[in-house]
């Protein structure tokens, strides 16, 4: 039971062979044996869940039960959840408790899943490698000295030791499709806009996206079905008709046209990673995808730029955790300023001061041209180059990151080497655009890869038709860590 | 040394919506502290603002009545400094393409009219209220008023004088108010100016150094702090000194301004578009439904007036000092038909006693259909000139109508010219001194005469008509 799909798991529930609340019992279980172990979550409540499963079985008792009702799932503790600590993995928020719901914790409630928990993540979002949590590391199930990698890590982590069959996640810089890359799981990123930023604690506005990671693309189709949707309190939620995700699921590739953008196969790709995604082309080949040469030629520009717009955005996004009416204060202060830079010296973490400190900078008087402004001009250069990649393709394909997971530790003495690393993600939320993460083989050392599958604007649909036929024909994504 | 004046004005008038810019908590003044203030406004984790159009609606309104360029696509930035009533650690404001760019209004100086230039004008957030008084060394902070929408209006350094300044600050006040978008309550801070003032020798081209005046929220103030402020930034140049740039306070106990912070202090606010929000698109459309729902403005309104009702422009002016005046004009003068009766009673005995007990037109006792209703007994002849003040004396302490005081009070002029013969032929009799002055040739004795007759009647004979009969009577 705890090995099956979110599919899988709703038919169960839809057939009677399972009820809402043993589910629930059987992960709160499986988190209470293994979570000490893997840092995965930051808060739990058993009573809380076991009183929301109960509900979800009534309802379905009452016949009006949702695909999904009685599903258990976690989310993200960035997505505000009335009546849960909502910390985002700082000290400044930990003695957060959300007055409200986001609009994603909203739809999934509507939708009857159940809350096992809320999952531990880098420091707002910021990382690589989820070593940035207030709460500590987190560590991979493939190999407990390994990183998650970040930010969404709790989350990827939770999914791929089988603590919950689904889970919120959030990318601004790749942090749905890197750690499902690491921890051998399917993560879905969708277009800016897609899901609504509506209680979703901010790091970077205009990269941020709620998303999903799963253990199939097609359980990530049920959830984008429950999670997307217009809604008038997010000013950049785009407002188009619903759609049904998974329509496209069954469409076979012949046809299909798979863009390799060159500058993803260049200087720096380990060659374990470069195997792994020519053999995911070779069997995309086979079920009659054709293959195109594409260029996205300012791709090394987006880790300039990305480390502009994210940190200017930032250091304004956290100015409001300054101790006066929630949060974290600082217990003695002689003044007012004394408050605030007690109170946020003590509530912040290093990454987190450090890309405050960055984005004051940027957007300071004098510099704002220089930095902001160029960065925005190459962003919207970036975003230009795949309008032209997509004129020949359907999808691009390439590696999300240019390893498997390094080592924990391994990199906190040089941030901007870890920022490299996430040369394959960035332009995606510099563009807006929608990715994915689909487990597509392993390092020799044992750790998981993934591929990375980018759609045009709101072509989810396609991109998880494109995952969802990868993995009829392959079963990366059923493998499971030993634990 | 002869000095020159140089004044700019930036207005902040608060937008009378019934919800915040970027909120849907109420923006109802004086509710107990932070009872107003929505998760947005408190800026929890992950909240997001979301435009109110109605705000937009109201900056449009003011830039077309300035003649103003709607910028169809204007942003919204941030402007980032940290104070504890400051939620976000950011405003939400304009700054490179604000709503309204350009415009001007004409102030009247004296028989002079003068126009002043406006530089530009864009939407914000207020913030709210540090309160630092009843808290024993401590700050309250009350988050009611944070989010209320303002439209920051921005004149041109084109003002040279106090006068000048003042003049443009009212004529300002009058448009916001007439237009709607504001209430104009300047106690509860729904107009506060901000006014930068040098000066420069008589003559020379180069501006002088400004210091900034901030928060003032009276005319009286402005004029004050400005006079202050002209003579304190001469006395220091005659003295050899110099002006360093400084945003300064002005102290209504004191009458004096007083450094807030130097250009040395400035905040860098590292203002940047606010990614939350999507730049405004006002198309046509846009401004044709708010150009549909705007009140005539003034200027027409006077013209019209003038024109319509034959009024001098010196009372079409008077009547159009504010919408709440202009209303009340048009609906007593369509109900009698007598615009210039109207005119002469509104700015007259109504604006003398209003003015006497400190009110506005929307403080009169009398409403327009009660005034007109008493015109109506002038213009009929009914009520004398002496009547008529009588009936409006009675008006303004109850609510009768002119016609039920006239009839209580048996009030009504005698016209009749039997009757007043009869009065006539009396005070013929009863004074045969004056009659005998009269008929020496001095006229004088005939007012002593009509005088005795209107005494007689009470007053109630029709005067005109008494000297006549007196005349016909003493010469036949």
């Amino acid at each position: 039971m705890i090995n099956a799909s979110l599919k899988a798991l709703a038919g169960q529930l839809a057939a009677g062979t399972v009820s809402s609340e043993e589910l629930a019992r059987a992960y709160l279980d499986r988190i209470e044996t293994l979570n000490p172990l893997l840092n995965a979550f930051i808060s739990l409540d058993r009573d809380k869940t076991l009183a929301e499963a109960r509900a979800a079985d009534a309802r379905r008792a009452a016949g009006s039960a949702g695909p999904l009702t009685g599903v258990p799932l976690a989310h993200k503790d960035l997505f505000c959840q009335q009546g849960w600590k909502t910390s985002c993995g700082s000290r400044m928020l930990d003695n957060f408790v959300s007055p409200y719901d986001a609009h994603v914790v909203e739809q999934c409630k509507a939708a009857g899943m159940v809350t096992l928990g809320r999952t531990n993540m880098d420091e707002f979002a910021m990382g690589s490698s989820n070593e940035n949590s207030w709460y500590g590391p987190v560590k991979n199930p493939w190999d407990v000295n390994a990183i998650p990698g970040g930010s969404s890590g709790g989350s990827a982590v939770a999914v791929a030791a089988r603590l919950t069959p689904v889970a919120t996640a959030t990318d601004t810089g790749g942090s749905i499709r890197q750690p499902a890359s690491h921890c051998g799981i399917t993560g879905l990123k969708p277009t800016y806009g897609v899901v609504s930023r509506y209680g979703m604690v901010a790091f970077a506005s205009s990269l941020d996206q709620g998303g999903v990671v799963a253990q199939t693309a097609e359980d990530c189709a049920l959830m984008l079905n429950v999670m997307a949707g217009f809604d008038k309190r997010d000013s950049t939620s785009v407002e188009r008709a619903a759609e049904d995700y998974a329509r496209d699921l069954a469409r076979p590739l012949a046809g299909l046209k798979v863009g390799l953008p060159r500058e993803y196969f260049a200087e720096g790709l380990s060659p374990e990673v470069a195997r792994v995604v020519e053999a995911a082309v070779a069997e995309l080949k086979k079920q009659g995808a054709t293959v195109v040469d594409v260029s996205l030629p300012n791709t090394a520009l987006s880790i300039p730029s990305y480390y502009v717009i994210a940190p200017a955005e930032a250091s304004s996004n956290l100015s409001r955790y300054d101790g006066v009416r929630y949060g974290h204060r600082a217990a003695e202060y002689a003044d007012l300023v004394d408050m605030y830079e007690k109170t946020r010296a003590e509530g912040f973490g290093a990454e987190v001061k450090r890309r405050i400190m960055v984005g004051t900078y940027v957007l300071s008087h004098g510099y704002y041209d220089a930095y902001y402004i160029k960065a925005q001009k190459i962003r919207r250069l970036i975003a230009n180059d795949f309008v032209e990649a997509f004129k020949s393709c359907d999808v691009i394909l390439g590696p999300v990151a240019p390893t498997a997971a390094f080592d924990l530790g391994s990199m906190n003495n040089d941030p901007v080497e870890m920022y490299l690393s996430d040369i394959y993600t960035l332009s995606v939320n510099l563009a807006g655009l929608p990715g994915m993460s689909v487990p597509a083989g392993f390092a020799a050392n044992g750790r998981p890869i993934g591929l990375q599958l980018i759609g045009n604007y709101f072509g989810e649909a396609r991109l998880l038709n494109v995952a969802h036929q990868f993995q009829l024909a392959t079963d990366w994504h059923t493998q499971q860590p030993a634990l | 040394m002869k000095w020159e004046v140089v004044i700019g004005l930036e207005v902040h008038t608060q937008l009378s919506t019934v919800s915040k810019i970027f909120s849907g908590a109420s923006t109802a003044f004086g509710a107990a502290p932070n009872t107003q203030a929505c998760n947005i406004d408190l800026a929890y984790p992950g909240v997001l603002p979301v435009l109110n159009e109605a705000a937009v609606d109201k900056a449009i309104r003011l830039g077309l009545a300035l003649g103003s360029k709607i910028n169809q696509k204007n942003v919204f930035a941030r402007k980032n400094y940290f104070y504890p009533d400051l939620p976000k650690g950011y405003q939400i404001s304009q700054m490179d393409l604000p709503v309204v760019e350009g415009g001007q209004i004409a102030i009247q100086l004296g028989d002079e009219e003068k126009v002043i230039r406006l530089t530009r004008a864009h939407l914000e957030e207020d913030a709210g209220k540090s309160l630092h008084e009843d808290f024993h060394g401590l700050s309250g902070i009350d988050l009611n008023r944070a989010g209320t929408p303002l439209l920051e209006i921005v004149s041109e350094p084109d003002m040279r004088s106090v006068e000048e300044a003042v003049a443009y600050a009212r004529a300002l006040y009058t448009l916001v108010t007439w237009l709607g978008i504001c209430d104009g309550n300047m106690q509860e801070g729904s107009f506060r100016m901000d006014v930068n003032v040098s000066v420069r020798p008589q003559g020379q081209e180069a501006f002088g150094t400004r210091r900034e005046i901030k928060n003032l929220n009276s005319f009286r103030f402005l004029e004050q702090a400005a006079k202050y402020e002209i003579q304190w930034q001469i006395d220091q140049l005659e003295d050899g000194g110099k002006i360093q740039q400084a945003t300064v306070l002005f102290d209504p106990d004191t009458g004096e301004t007083r450094m807030m912070r130097s250009k040395e202090d400035a905040h860098d606010y590292r203002y940047f578009p606010d990614p939350d929000l999507l730049p405004v698109r006002i198309g046509d459309e846009w401004i044709a439904r708010v150009k549909g729902e705007m009140p005539e403005l003034p200027e027409q309104m006077k013209a019209r007036f003038a024109e319509q009702y034959g009024l001098s422009a010196y009372d079409a002016a008077l009547l159009t000092a504010s919408l709440a005046q202009a209303r009340y004009f048009e609906a007593a003068a369509g109900d009698c038909g007598q615009g210039k009766l109207v005119a002469n009673w509104i700015n007259g005995e109504i604006a003398a006693r209003l003015n006497r007990d400190g009110g506005d037109i929307a403080a009169c006792p009398i409403g327009p259909q009660r005034l007109a209703g008493l015109v109506m007994r002038i213009a009929d002849a009914t009520l004398s000139s002496k009547l008529a003040k009588q009936v409006f004396d009675a008006m303004w302490d109850c609510d009768l109508s002119a016609d039920a005081i006239i009839e209580r009070d048996g009030l009504k002029q005698v016209s009749d010219v039997g009757a007043i013969e009869k009065m006539v032929e009396d005070a013929i009799a009863a004074n045969p001194k004056a009659v005998e002055e009269f008929r020496a040739g001095k006229e004088k004795a005939l007012n002593a005469l009509a005088g005795q007759v209107m005494k007689a009647s009470k007053g109630k004979a029709n005067p005109a008509q008494v000297l006549e009969i007196l005349k016909n009577k003493l010469t036949a």
